[in-house]
Parts: structure tokens; sequence; C-alpha cells
């Protein structure tokens, strides 16, 4: 059993749809509140910070117009990125699909003669479902960032994408550490825990000579990496082993190092509340006699170039992974990461993960939201996600416009019905008469509905609903302006 | 001044007394109103459920139904951000270039209430009186769509004999979300028992918003608790005078 208490299935291809994982989740009152309390403090430190920025809305304009210039050229960054890199020392390696990329890092494992591996904390290694591939082929994976090690000892999954175990507890994390550490005597001190993370991971860094990374941007222009972190355990692995592989998504690339200047300034504010972030790595291919000596980045697409052939969708590969918009999510803030059943979580992850599958899987996330625009109100990339949330949503319903079985769903069947009876405001009227009349089976003597069948069931589950009023707004007009004396319209 | 109403479909429905307020008020402040009798619904729920090609019919309906009408005012922050903000993609994709131009003439003359009374009339005191406490809840479309920032609240402190207070969170969705709210009913009812937490503290008599549909949510809700604060439409508390009073159904 996980820290959880259940287990999360982030595997789009397998996980339940949202509104069913989203179950154990709302009747974990400990992890609600751990949650909400954790989304709570990043918001309010992220307000203030942006609030001191009188250049705000000129920053995410900015921000997303180096986005947007990478994602339109983006086979020429790409290019010569993997130019420029080469010529400095690194080896790039491109990989279509999860199981490309996983077998190209396997491979050089097996060069590296590696049976053991440190990680800095990367998304892109669980969207590839990376450790449990190196696990089942004899590598052992160790975890460096304090998050993903509470995760890791902890038999659990990421529930957000900057902090990752935010839906767990300090005394939780004494709980891991106390039994996979031997350690009973510890206390849920948090100096006392990062002391005890620290202890632990030393030793991997000073033996483990093979290390894995993300990266939070490519730059085009010199090849190289740029990686932020708060901890140091980055810094570590990127300078102590003989070899480094850094696994990155295509959209990752920047144009020039120049655009680190919006970037970092965006990314530290909305992603952790910081004007800066405490650590910054910045390493262009290999120096001899200075850190790795072999240096591999596998650019990964899995699905991205077919988002970026889609006008409205591209955006989506703006991103640049702040995780802002599940802080100030309240749909989030009631389910957690592990509902979205995916490691990206939140409204990013609701319109992300459906893409990267093509919509083979994920259908349920893109309604995961109440559209209430608060993602894109804080996005720095200005990613408008409720307008990609209601494309997709019309993609999905045009899948279903192809199959039979769509009669038998009440919701397909209630919209197609309801756009015949507003297209005419005959019918309309007729079905608000109709309307009135049925629903006197439901409503009670105080005049309210207490309990709806089928989808209304989910209407009064928590709500009333007052009965039909015996006379509509035109019915109430036309009669006045019949008492008028008026000829009604 | 003339202007045309456009009620809403649910409005029309399920909410007759905030047309017949909105009425009320605007002929009080000297409005020549008309009522379009053909009206259904401006598209927002099947376009929020991704049913496009339906939600287009009825987008070009509300196009042709209001091109000639001197303004256009709707009692629904919701739907007017529907018209702001998907008709134009909506026109984009599926339209031709005539609709579109009508369109684009329309567009500037259609108002949610509370701009039509600060933006077009000027007026921030409309001359009410509501002797309650109320408490004002900044539906998201409103507050993020159609950045009607604090227009509903100087509507509301020229009210005589109310007393506002504030309701903390204010940014923060009530989980009603349109089909959301069943497709994902679960989430939903956390998410107004979360936003009834704020609104029950505020102690209030009435909690108030542009847009019955958040108050549907709401009031369902807290008709279900029994919780003693009422929903209104503030088209009910600016009509509302001394002479002729709010009708604050049961």
């Amino acid at each position: 059993m996980s820290t959880s208490g259940y287990h999360p299935d982030l595997d789009p291809a397998s996980a339940p749809p949202f509104p069913k994982a989203a179950l154990p989740v709302l009747n974990n009152m400990q992890l609600r509140k751990n949650v909400a309390h954790a989304v709570d403090v990043i918001q309010a430190k992220r307000g203030r910070l942006v609030a001191e920025k009188t250049d705000w809305q000129q920053l995410r304009a900015a921000g997303a117009a180096i986005r947007d210039h990478a994602l339109e050229n983006l086979s020429f960054y790409l290019q010569q990125f993997e130019e420029r890199c080469t010529a400095a020392g690194g080896v790039v390696h491109w990989a279509a699909d999860a199981a490309e990329a996983r077998r190209i890092i396997l491979d050089l494992l097996r060069q590296e003669q590696a049976d053991e591996v440190i990680k800095i904390k990367t998304m892109t290694s669980a969207e590839i479902q990376l450790n449990p591939y190196l696990e089942s082929a004899g590598v052992k994976v160790f975890e460096t960032d304090l998050a993903e090690i509470i995760l890791q000892l902890g038999n659990d999954e990421p529930s957000h994408i900057v902090v990752p175990a935010l839906h767990v507890n300090r005394g939780q994390v004494r709980e891991i550490f106390a039994r996979s550490m031997n350690r009973p005597d510890l206390s849920d001190d948090p100096q006392a825990l990062t002391a005890a993370a620290r202890s632990y991971l030393r030793q991997k860094f000073l033996t483990v000579p093979t290390a894995i990374s993300g990266a939070n941007f490519l730059i085009a222009e010199t090849g190289g990496v740029a990686i932020v972190e708060s901890e140091g355990n980055g810094r570590m692995c990127l300078t102590l082993p003989r070899a480094l592989i850094t696994v990155a998504g295509i959209e990752k690339v920047l144009p020039r190092f120049q655009d680190l200047e919006v970037m970092l300034q965006v990314l530290a504010r909305s992603a952790t509340g910081e004007r800066m972030n405490p650590y910054t790595s910045l390493w262009t291919g290999v120096t001899p006699g200075d850190g790795p000596q072999r240096f591999h980045v596998v650019l990964l697409d899995n699905g991205r170039s077919s988002i970026l052939k889609r006008e409205t969708e591209r955006q989506t590969l703006r991103c640049i992974r702040c995780a802002a918009c599940m802080n100030s999510c309240p749909v989030y803030r009631q389910t957690g990461g592990h509902a979205y059943g995916s490691v990206y979580p939140g409204p990013i992850g609701a319109i992300l993960t459906p893409q990267l599958t093509e919509l083979h899987h994920a259908q349920s996330l893109p309604y995961a939201s109440s559209l209430c625009g608060a993602c894109y109100e804080v996005c720095p990339v200005k990613i408008n996600i409720p307008e990609i949330l209601i494309d997709l949503r019309a993609q999905v319903t045009d899948q279903e416009r192809r199959q039979t079985r769509r009669w038998f769903d009440p919701m397909y069947l209630g919209m197609r019905v309801a756009s015949f009876v507003f297209a005419s405001a005959g019918r309309f009227h007729a079905a608000q008469r109709l309307g009135r009349i049925g629903m006197r089976l439901f409503t009670g003597k105080d005049g309210w509905i207490h309990s709806l069948p089928g989808m209304g069931a989910k209407w009064t589950q928590s709500r009333d609903l007052r009965g039909l009023p015996q006379q509509t707004f035109h019915e109430w007009w036309a009669a006045r302006d019949k008492a008028a004396g008026k000829e009604a319209q | 001044m003339r202007a045309s109403l456009f009620i809403t479909c649910y409005n029309d429905t399920l909410f007759p007394e905030t047309g017949r307020a909105v009425v009320a008020l605007l002929e009080r402040l000297g409005v020549d109103l008309e009522f379009r009798s053909q009206q259904t619904c401006c598209g927002q729920m099947h376009a929020n459920t991704g049913f496009r090609s339906e939600a287009f019919s009825q987008a070009k309906r509300f196009v042709r139904l209001y091109q000639d009408a001197e303004a256009v005012v709707v009692p629904s922050s919701s739907c007017v951000a529907m018209v702001r903000e998907q008709y134009p993609g909506l026109f984009e994709e599926l339209g031709n270039e005539a609709l579109r131009r009508e369109f684009a003439a329309l567009l500037p003359r259609v108002y949610e209430l509370s701009e039509f009374l600060i933006d077009r009339l000027g007026i921030e005191d409309v001359g009410a009186w509501f002797p309650h406490r109320v408490t004002y809840h900044a539906s998201c479309h409103g507050l993020r769509g159609l950045h009607l920032g604090d227009r509903p609240l100087r509507l509301l402190r020229a009210v005589r004999g109310l007393e506002l207070t504030p309701l903390p969170n204010l940014d923060r969705c009530c989980g009603f979300g349109g089909t959301f709210s069943v497709k994902n009913g679960d989430v939903s009812s956390a998410m107004l028992a979360t936003k009834l937490e704020d609104v029950l503290g505020t102690q209030t008599e009435f909690c108030t918003a542009l847009d019955n549909s958040c108050l549907m949510h709401m009031g369902g809700a807290l008709h279900r608790r029994q919780a003693g604060i009422r929903t209104i439409h503030m088209a009910q508390i600016l009509a509302s005078t001394e002479a002729s009073p709010a009708e604050i159904p049961a």
C-alpha cells in the first residue's frame, strides 16, 4: 500500500476515467487536506512575487512569444541544438516514442556497464515509465530529489510536477523514512528528515558513476542544457558522475541563450514563488577533466509532433512545467494529481495527456474542468487551457459521432435533443411546457426537487433544484404585452 | 434608449423572476425594452460540452435575431462570455464571411447587465432599496471572461439599506461548470462544499451574483442543507425599491 492509501495508476492506457479515479481521493480527507494546504501556500507565495513585478504581463507575453517562435521553427532549432551539442562533445539521440527512448537509455547504460543509476527529478522519464523498465532490466534506480525519494521509498506515485510528493505530509514522510531507512527513532522535524535523506543520498552520489536527468531548457544557439532545482541534488548528479544521460521532450528547445532571461524569471516565480530558484545548472557538451566525460541527450517526440500540427492545440507545447495551473485549479485542489491518471496532472495534464496519446486514451480528462479559467490567468506562457479543453471535447464528440453506441450515451442523446429543441422557439416552448408537467413527478410539497433519476442523480447527490415555475419569462412578457393592449411579438 | 432583452434559456425556464426584475429595473431607468420571443439559447452548453456544430447553429440564430438591435442586454455573465469568447472561433471555423461581418457589427452592442448599467447608461446608483445583509459571488465568467472588475460591487454599494460583506476566495469557482456538475458530480460537489464554507462564513442573508447558473448550484445546496442563506440574482436586488420590494420565493 502506498502513502496515498490506494494504488494510483498513472498510465493513461490503463488508468480509470477521471470521475472514477477521483473517488478514492475525495474519500481521503487527510490527503485532500495535505493537497489544499500545499497549493494554498504555493499560490499565496506566487501571488506576492508576481504582484511585485510591474511588467508581469509583458513578461508573460514575451515568454509566450519566445516559446511560439521556437515551436514554429522547431526542426530548425532542434537541428541547430544537435549540431552544437555534438560539436561540444555531446551525443544526440532521437526517440520517436517512449519505447525507443527507453531502449536507447538502457543501451547507453549497458555501454557504461552501469547496474546502478542516480536520477534528478524528471517528469519526462516518468512519462516514458523509465524506472520500472530499468529495474526490470536489472538496473537499480536511485531518485535523488527529496520528494522523489519519499515516493520511491513509499511505493507511491507523483501527484504534482514540481512538488511530486505534495500530497504527503511531514508525519507520513517520517513514517516512510523510519521504516525504509530503519530509523525508528527519527523525528518529524524537517531538519531531521532532510538530514536522514542527505546521509542516505551522499553515499549514492559518491559511488554511482552514471546519472539520468531531464532538462528544463535546451538552448539551440549553444547546444547547452539548463536545469533549475531547489535542493542541490541535481548539481551533484550533473557534476559527480562519469556519464550523464539527459532525456528531454523535443519542445524544450529555446532559440537563444538570452531567452533564459525571460524564462527563468517567469519559471521561478510561477513554480515555487521565488524570485530565483536556488540552483541553476547550465552545461554544454563535455569539458575535459571536469564533470561527466560522456554526455548523451535523448530527444523525445512521443506524440509531440502530432500536437504541433494543430493550430489551436500547439500552444500546449509552450508549457515550461511550472505547475502554476495546478496550484490555481479548484478541481486539482480537491482531487490532487493521481486522479488524472498521468504523470502530468492538473489543467496542463488534462490537455497534454489526451494529446500525447492522440486521444486514444484519457478521453475523460478534457471534461475534468469547470472551465473557470484560473489556469489561463496564471500561466506564465499564456496557454489558453480552457480553449484547448473545449477543442478537445469537440474532438471527443466527433469521435463519438462515428460510433453507433452514441445513442446509448444519455449525455450525447440529451445534447442532440436539446439542439433540436433550441433550433426553434416553438419547440423550445413546447419542451418547457412538457418539462413543467414532467417535473411535477419529482417536485416535493415544498416546491423543490430533492431527487432525480439518471444523470440528474449526479445533481441531486448534493443539491436540490427549485421546481419549474408556473410561468416562464416569455409567457409573462406575452401576458403583460396583451394586458397593455399591445400586439405580442 | 432602446434595448433588446436576451433572457437566456435557463432564466426563461427556471428563473423568470430574474427577467422580470431586469424589466422593472431598466424600465424604471427609462430604457425602452423589447423582447424577441424567437430567442432560445446562446449555445454555451453545447459548445462547452464539445458539440460544436450544434453550438454554431445556436450562435448563428443569436446573431440573426439581434442584428438590428440597438443594444442587447443579457442578465447572465457566462452567456455573454460565450458570445464574446467563443462565437469568434465558431464563426472563424464554421461560418461564412457575411455571418462574420454581421457578428462583428453586433458584438459591441451585446452587454452583460452590470456593463449595460455602468458603461452604457453611466449609472451606478439605480435607486434601489434592499435592507439585507448580502455577499457577492464573482462568477468565473464575469471575473475572468468579461473582466467585470468592481462594477457589480459599485452597483451594490449604492443600494440603500444593503450591508455588503466580502466573500473570501472570491476568485474560486463554485464547481458548477455546466455539464461538469453531472459528468464530474462528485468533484463538483466537493468544490461546492468548499465554496459554501466561505459563503456560510459571511453570515449574511443573501448570496448574490450576475449569473443564475452559479446561484442555482449554490442555492440548491444551501436549500438541501436548510442553511438559512438564500441566493438571489443581482437584478432582483437592483430592481427592489421601497414601493416595490424584491419578490423572494420561498
